[in-house]
């Protein structure tokens, strides 16, 4: 008797206030109800980080969203470039990071910049030094995990990349589909419209069915919303029915507050009225932020995780294994895999190689067919 | 009467004389005014500009029309230029306005050649433009001038500086046209932010030499709103084809949540100071910068390279007749220098052939002779050996019919012998 007590102590002392109050109710209770509120505790001794890319042409505003995004100023000592020294620009790779705070949890977030992209007068292949990044995390984190020591495997991988597309087009430009072709299968990509402070509600709405018409003729593949399961409620599947319908975001970034209806609130001052960035009516930056921030950063981290990486990880080995079989012509040491896929190109030239050769010698035959008779 | 006999002044100066009453020539400005406005004027405008910046829409707006286009695509190959006419009227003022527009521009990946197709379609211009003048029987007042008068360069609003495309652009551009940068769909950019922008492309455009268009300052009438009006410059502009009701009026705006961008105030964009520098007040001096500065420069250039100058080594001055003379003596005598060459090399070509030919005939008589020799030869062998032949029968002959009466005797003989002993 004495033991049960002491048991049931036990547990009240280890639970959280609400849930006793279910524990109270059902005498059955068995007690892992409580794991997602140790896992909270766990999470937010342990604090969290995140990687987020942010690409696209000079002048679109990406520094200022990232400022109003997470409400701090990472770019205070930036130097730009003048037009002329831009002209053969390479892209860089900056990397910033910063240790935020917020009720107790820790953010380690960290801002991959790529200035210099879609800016010099030639831009083949401009993105090479941003897929080369994030193949270099990728394979960094592959050999950490394959290490002897995994303790403490720092997770640089990118997350998110934002894409901000131009709104002065009439859709995306040939250097906005090869870059997202290039990364759609190493990143989740969420494009963005930037400055969508000069488009009219029409404009912005042409410009986005444009803009997903166009992403789905070109066969980009970025980043979904994850279904929501079928007893969520209503309200939450309405809202999440409204983000996917919003997408790409139309958004306005800034770096200054001013005073409109009375609050002082970030948005930009012009004569003809202000633009509050939080004003859903007036761009979509709120439903950005709650999709980044609030709702989906966990999953982005996810699918980089169980899609990007395993890509990348499956890919990997693939080659090794497949350069390990031609060079011992041995068994492979990872005897669960399948036999190593030979290289299709090599197959392909072989084949074409052997019909020559087979044309060639009955062309010959033929020749001295003819040569016989002849001579008779 | 030959134009050496008229007496001439030697060297007087011009004198200011003071007239007694009026005599009315003070009305030719007014009769060149009538017979300009009886011929008509015409205007080109180029608009440089990247694909969906707001070229057309700022058209439409200037001239208060809608002029017709299509949306272009994003996904063509290269730059083409695309001139369209059209006949506008105001008041009794024609105007023959050509509006070209550079589709394609800042869309590729790879925009190296971008600037070449504008630049030849300008020379184009001039060039069909020198021909005329060249010609011998010309209409020059009938002529339709394409020459583009202004460029309008489009400068995307990204509020930093100006993009290296532009500036590779522009320096192509600024010795052939006359420049006009301005901001477009200036609507995103606020107060504060344009006035820096415009710094800094003002002093982007001066570090690297590209020279742009500045209003003249020269004539007093319009001096001074000329030169602030070319402290203000590039124009921040915003177009619009689309009307709003503000107040009790329809205007050309454009309507957001947060505000109307009214196109024609000036508190908001730079619109109207465009629309009175472009077309109210300097159109004329555009088009005569053009044909003064570019042509002339353009011409200039042309014709140093086909060879003329305007003084010969002696400093003495040519005149374009003598010029042309001497080219086309120059030009003549080359011509029969090469037909000359050609009749030798075909000459030559010719004798080389005889020559060869004659070889082979030699050699083949040569053959023929020594075939010949041995055919007798061989024929004289043969009769020798028939000779031979002939001989040894003969004497085969006669051996055997000694033979055969040899015989013949031996068996008389024995027949004889034997018919004695009986």
């Amino acid at each position: 008797m004495d033991a049960m007590i002491l048991q049931e102590k036990l547990v009240e002392r280890l639970l959280c206030p609400r849930v006793r109050t279910a524990r109270q109710k059902d005498k059955q209770y068995v007690g892992f109800a409580t794991l997602p509120n140790q896992v909270h505790r766990k999470s937010v001794k342990k604090g969290f980080d995140f990687t987020l890319m942010v690409a696209g042409e000079s002048g679109l505003g990406k520094s200022t969203l990232v400022n109003s995004l997470f409400l701090t100023d990472l770019y205070k000592d930036r130097k730009l470039l003048n037009a002329e020294e831009r002209i053969n620009q390479t892209v860089e790779i900056i990397k910033h990071t910063v240790d935020i705070e917020e009720k107790g949890v820790k953010l380690k977030l960290t801002i991959v910049d790529t200035p210099g992209f879609g800016d010099a007068v030639n831009n083949n292949e401009c993105w090479k030094p941003i897929t080369d990044y994030i193949d270099q995390q990728f394979e960094q984190y592959f050999r950490d995990e394959s290490g002897l020591n995994r303790k403490n495997i720092l997770d640089n991988r990118v997350h998110c990349c934002l894409y901000f597309i131009s709104p002065f087009g009439h859709g995306l430009r040939p250097v906005d589909v090869e870059f997202m072709k290039a990364l759609h299968e190493k990143v989740n990509i969420v494009p963005l419209i930037a400055k969508a402070d000069c488009l009219t509600p029409n404009e912005i709405k042409k410009l986005k069915d444009r803009v997903r018409d166009e992403i789905e003729k070109f066969g980009i593949k970025v980043y979904q919303f994850p279904e929501c399961d079928s007893d969520e409620d209503e309200e939450f599947k309405q809202m999440d029915k409204e983000l996917k319908e919003c997408t790409p975001f139309a958004v306005i970034g800034s770096n200054t507050v001013v005073e409109a209806r009375g609050q002082r609130v970030r948005g930009r001052l012009y004569p003809w009225g202000i633009v509050e960035v939080e004003n859903q009516s007036h761009c979509d930056f709120v439903k950005l932020r709650n999709m980044l921030i609030r709702s989906h950063m966990h999953d982005l981290k996810d699918v980089t995780c169980d899609v990007h990486y395993e890509n990348y990880r499956a890919h990997c080995i693939q080659e090794m294994t497949s350069k390990l079989a031609q060079d011992n012509r041995m068994d492979s040491p990872i005897p669960i895999l399948p036999l190593p896929t030979p290289d299709l190109e090599t197959e392909r030239l072989i084949k074409m190689k052997d019909e020559e050769l087979k044309r060639m010698q009955e062309m010959l035959e033929k020749m001295q067919q003819q040569m016989h008779e002849k001579d008779q | 009467m030959a134009a050496t006999d008229v007496d001439t002044y030697p060297s007087e100066e011009m004198r200011n004389l003071t007239l007694g009453g009026h005599v009315g020539f003070d009305s030719l400005p007014d009769q060149l005014v009538s017979k300009s406005v009886a011929q008509g004027f015409c205007f080109n405008i180029l608009c440089v500009g990247e694909t969906g910046i707001g070229k057309s829409t700022l058209m439409n707006t200037l001239f208060n029309t809608t002029f017709e286009n299509e949306e272009a695509s994003h996904y063509l190959n290269g730059v083409h230029l695309r001139p369209r006419t059209y006949d506008l009227k105001e008041s009794n003022v024609d105007l023959r306005l050509t509006i070209v527009d550079t589709v394609g521009f800042g869309d590729q990946v790879n925009k190296e050649e971008s600037y070449k197709p504008i630049v030849d379609y300008i020379d184009t211009q001039f060039e069909s433009f020198l021909q005329e003048e060249l010609k011998i029987k010309r209409s020059l007042f009938n002529y339709h001038d394409t020459r583009i008068h202004v460029c309008l360069y489009f400068i995307a609003p990204t509020g930093h500086s100006l993009k290296s495309l532009d500036l590779v652009t522009m320096k192509k551009l600024d010795s052939k046209v006359n420049i006009i940068p301005i901001i477009a769909k200036a609507d995103t950019i606020s107060k504060s932010e344009l006035h820096k922008f415009k710094i800094k492309i003002m002093s982007e455009l001066v570090s690297n030499g590209v020279q742009i268009y500045q209003f003249p300052t020269d004539d007093e009438a319009v001096a001074e709103i000329n030169s602030s009006m070319n402290a203000l410059l590039p124009f921040a502009v915003v177009g619009s084809s689309e009307e709003v009701k503000i107040g009790n009026k329809m205007v050309r705006a454009r309507q957001y949540p947060w505000g109307a961008v009214q196109v024609e105030n000036e508190s908001h964009c730079d619109f109207v100071k465009l629309r009175e520098m472009l077309i109210r007040v300097n159109m004329e001096d555009l088009r005569e910068q053009t044909h003064t500065r570019h042509y002339e420069l353009y011409r200039r250039c042309k014709l140093e390279e086909m060879g003329f100058k305007d003084t010969d080594p002696d400093s003495e001055p040519f005149s374009l007749q003598e010029t042309y003379e001497a080219k086309r003596r120059e030009f003549l005598g080359e011509l029969q220098h090469k037909e000359e060459e050609m009749r030798q090399m075909f000459v030559n070509k010719v004798k080389e052939t005889e020559a060869e030919l004659k070889e082979k005939e030699k050699e083949l008589h040569a053959r023929f002779e020594q075939m010949k020799r041995m055919h007798q030869e061989e024929k004289r062998n043969v009769e020798e050996k028939r000779r031979d032949l002939e001989e040894e029968m003969n004497s085969f002959n006669r051996r055997k019919n000694a033979a055969e009466t040899l015989q013949g005797q031996s068996l008389q003989g024995s027949s004889a012998q034997s018919i004695k002993k009986n």
